[in-house]
């Protein structure tokens, strides 16, 4: 076996400008403060009140390219009285934005499923649009122990 | 075309029932280092929206934090059955659209 001759021919010069080039390439990170413009963006003047959103993501997350996601609302979803919209937003990903899924009266139940990215351990949050113009939010805090954008 | 899958129960009316939608696509973050200081184009499904006859139940606006091959669930309350109409786009223009009977009985 001689598995040396398989390794690609790198100069320190060039291993030294790819590292550079990595470090120049890395993205500015969300804040709290970014997520927190996100969330009055998504609800305007409105106040957001905690409960009747729940997450169900694990709080301990393996790999961050594919983690996923399942948000219910209590809600009765009737015609007088059902979720609208259900946004999600993260801390730590370039950018604060996750997903925003609009329901109707005819959903049935107030469930949406996904699978998201994480560039980090983090919080999550999801706000519920109700009908009647109330907006309520759930937060969940989590792990990654790989980090999507791990190119980094 | 890239590849959808759709996973839409025959529903007994009343029924609330999940559907299951998955498609084939890269979501590009737009954030991925090439290696020479650049990054890859953005290229992301942004809408996705699903119809029953030509009314709206369920649509998604989604942004690069969604995994590739984006994979969305939700629910529908079974009242009338029709034809379900299910269509992403993405960055570059790219629309697709997949039509399902929605079988009520």
């Amino acid at each position: 076996m001689t598995g040396r001759s398989f390794q690609p021919k790198l100069s320190r010069r060039a291993v030294l400008t790819g590292c550079l080039a990595l470090i120049a390439a890395r993205p500015a990170r969300a804040t709290t403060e970014a997520m927190r413009d996100a969330i009055r963006h998504f609800t305007g003047s409105a106040e957001i009140k905690a409960g009747r959103v729940k997450m169900d993501i694990p709080p301990l997350v393996e790999n961050g390219n594919s983690v996923p996601l399942a948000i219910t609302v209590e809600s009765p979803m009737e015609k007088d009285d059902f979720v609208q919209a259900i946004a999600v937003f993260n801390e730590k990903n370039p950018q604060p934005n996750i997903g925003i899924f609009h329901l109707s009266s005819r959903s049935g139940r107030a469930f949406v499923s996904t699978r998201i990215r994480l560039g980090d351990s983090q919080n999550i949050t999801a706000i519920a649009q109700m009908s009647d113009g109330s907006f309520w939010s759930g937060s969940v805090e989590l792990i990654v122990t790989l980090p999507a954008c791990a190119e980094n | 075309m890239a590849r959808i899958l759709i996973n839409l129960p025959k529903a007994k009316r009343g029924e609330i029932v999940e559907i299951r939608t998955l498609i084939q696509h890269p979501m590009e973050t737009g954030y991925r280092p090439k290696g020479d200081g650049t990054s890859f184009p953005r290229d992301i499904i942004r809408n996705f929206v699903c119809e029953l006859d030509q009314i709206e139940i369920f649509r998604a606006d989604l942004f690069p934090a969604i995994a590739a091959n984006p994979f969305i669930a939700f629910t529908v309350k079974a009242e009338e059955g029709g034809t379900m109409t299910f269509s992403w786009i993405d960055d570059l223009g790219m629309s697709q659209t997949e039509t399902v009977d929605f079988i009520v009985e």
